[in-house]
């Protein structure tokens, strides 16, 4: 059976008055149905180009993306994208932000069914209350819900969060991790995610798949994550499995992200942001991500 | 020392401003003197500071005719302050109405095109400073054979093209400042260029729309009186002229107090419904 996404040889490269700059270079990688797989890296490494590129809001230099059977051209709704910060429409309710895609997907279907739609994935995701609301009288952590909700009520072919959880606090995170793998275990949607936090790679992937520093970033290493599903933070925490393949992962984004270039490590400054996904530079996200570890360690 | 609540230093502060400026404006105007002349007859004339400036009270004695009955019409020429003012909005109100019909959407292209900018902002420069007093007499040229309607027409004409600028600038970038986000929803939610138009484009830029639309009411009030005395339509401009005309500067005053709070009023109603469509 072949891959339900396909990505192969995906290479994205920039002009700047210096000739090309190649952000991603021959970037290979196939994703199984219903499989959750994780890119993982250092800001600026390209990852969320390779996620632009699936979402076709960013053109491939060369190279191609098969989804489905079919080879991708451009942004559509077969793709639900979860963006970095929400990015609702802040003159519509929750509601009305998820009915824009649900209107535009199911526009076959009677107008109380895909209210229905809407209502349920808005429910699903802890809304049920508050669907109604504008997004600017909903916390950054509900607003992202409805990120959520309007990703997964498109049914779409194929899941891709954009470090959907990057811009919350800790305690945020934990839950909508949660929620997110909730609805998840539900459809089984095949998703790609971008990341920088080890430990929320470890939680919701099935495999993790490490690049390298960019420029010229490309696969360095994957890991299969054995856990079982549904996944329990607490079970997974009190496995010893998991301590060995995070230290494993943050071996890799320490050490070998930069010598599998050929870079030695701590030189390493970030790019000038060619992706142009407005991420904090690595130095800070890193500050951000250690406390959790620490926690981590203490439960 | 106690401090007032906000409320009513809110109230309380504009109060004292404006009785300040009464006070000194009464200090400054012109007032009437008589005094015995050698002969034993008794002669007036003026005096202080500005001869010629009516002080607020005289103004409210020779003018509170047009004030307590501001809806009177007695004559063409002497009617209430307000019946005249009514007569200058109406006209505005059209006038305005044209220039947001057309300024909205030259904003949108001058904001959605790169090329279009290029090729007609240096117009729009080149045309926006041009005083109502310059265009008037256009107007009138242009609509001369519409025999009745010509002087309707040239204000209108003269009104809408002074005042559509803001509105086609603020549009205009109210366009380009649309967050990428938001355009990115509606490239991955497919949605049509209509739909992005209406659904995404127009909401985003609604704030700056209205930011505009504030300022072009401001210049359409601010054009009307310069209108009014060119082609002789009633309302509170060709009043003011035909009361200067007629050296009753009392009437001056009286019109210039009116102008100014009407235009103020306008443009408070203007930011609350701006206000009301600030999104995010």
């Amino acid at each position: 059976m072949s891959a339900h996404v396909d990505i192969s040889r995906l290479s994205k490269s920039f002009a700047t008055a210096k000739g090309p700059l190649v952000v991603v270079r021959d970037f290979d990688l196939r994703i199984a149905r219903g499989e959750f797989v994780t890119l993982i890296g250092h800001s600026g490494c390209g990852k969320s180009t390779v996620l632009a590129m699936l979402a076709g809001l960013s053109k491939a230099t060369s190279g191609g993306i098969v989804l489905a059977g079919r080879e991708l051209a451009g942004p559509g709704p077969d793709r639900g994208v979860v963006f970095q910060s929400p990015t609702l429409l802040p003159w519509m309710t929750a509601f009305e932000n998820v009915m824009l895609g649900v209107d535009q997907v199911f526009y076959t279907a009677a107008r109380a069914e895909r209210r229905q739609i809407a209502e349920y994935y808005l429910t699903v995701v802890g809304l049920g209350e508050s669907m109604h609301k504008l997004p600017g009288q909903l916390s950054q952590g509900m607003r992202q819900r409805v990120g959520i909700a309007r990703a997964f009520a498109l049914s779409p072919k194929m899941l891709l969060l954009d470090e959907p959880f990057g811009m919350l606090d800790a305690l945020t995170r934990f839950e909508l991790q949660q929620v997110l793998l909730e609805l998840w275990n539900r459809n089984r949607l095949t998703a790609l995610m971008v990341t920088h936090d080890v430990d929320e790679a470890l939680f919701l992937s099935d495999r993790i798949v490490m690049m390298t520093n960019g420029p010229e970033a490309e696969v360095g290493d994957i890991l299969e994550v054995p856990f079982a599903r549904p996944r329990d933070r607490q079970q997974l925490l009190a496995d010893p499995e998991y301590y060995r393949l995070r230290e494993y992962l943050i071996e890799f984004l320490n050490t070998r992200a930069y010598t599998l270039k050929g870079q030695t490590p701590r030189s390493h400054e970030p790019e000038a942001k060619p992706d142009g996904d407005g991420k904090p530079p690595a130095a800070a996200t890193e500050k951000h991500s250690k406390p959790t570890s620490v926690a981590f360690t203490a439960a | 020392m106690k401090k007032f609540p906000p409320w009513l230093s809110n109230i309380l502060m504009p109060f004292v401003g404006i009785v300040v400026t009464l006070v000194l404006w009464q200090a400054i105007s012109g007032r009437v003197v008589q005094s015995r002349q050698p002969d034993g007859t008794m002669e007036e004339s003026k005096a202080g500071l500005l001869k010629d400036l009516p002080g607020p009270i005289t103004t409210w004695e020779k003018t509170r005719k047009y004030v307590v009955e501001p809806f009177a019409k007695r004559e063409e020429l002497d009617q209430g302050i307000l019946r005249f003012t009514w007569y200058s909005l109406v006209i505005v109100a059209k006038g305005y109405a044209i220039a947001l019909a057309l300024g909205t959407p030259l904003g949108f292209l001058l904001g959605l095109s790169k090329s279009f900018t290029k090729m007609f902002d240096p117009i729009i420069q080149i045309l926006r400073p041009v005083s109502p007093l310059a265009w008037m007499p256009l107007g009138v040229v242009l609509f001369s054979n519409t025999g009745r309607a010509a002087n309707e027409l040239a204000a209108l004409f003269t009104i809408a093209v002074c005042a559509m600028w803001p509105t086609v600038l603020n549009t205009a970038v109210g366009v380009r400042a649309i967050p990428q986000d938001y355009l990115n929803v509606a490239r991955v939610l497919k949605l049509s260029r209509w739909q992005t138009l209406r659904r995404i484009m127009i909401p985003a830029t609604l704030p700056y729309m209205f930011t505009g639309y504030r300022l072009s009411l401001g210049i359409a009030w601010l054009v009307i009186v310069a209108v009014e005395m060119l082609t002789g339509r009633i309302g509170i401009g060709n009043f003011l002229w035909n009361e200067y005309n007629n050296g009753l500067y009392t009437s001056i005053v009286l019109c210039i107090v009116t102008i100014g709070v009407v235009g103020f009023l306008l443009d408070r109603a203007m930011s609350l419904l701006e206000r009301r469509f600030k999104t995010a």
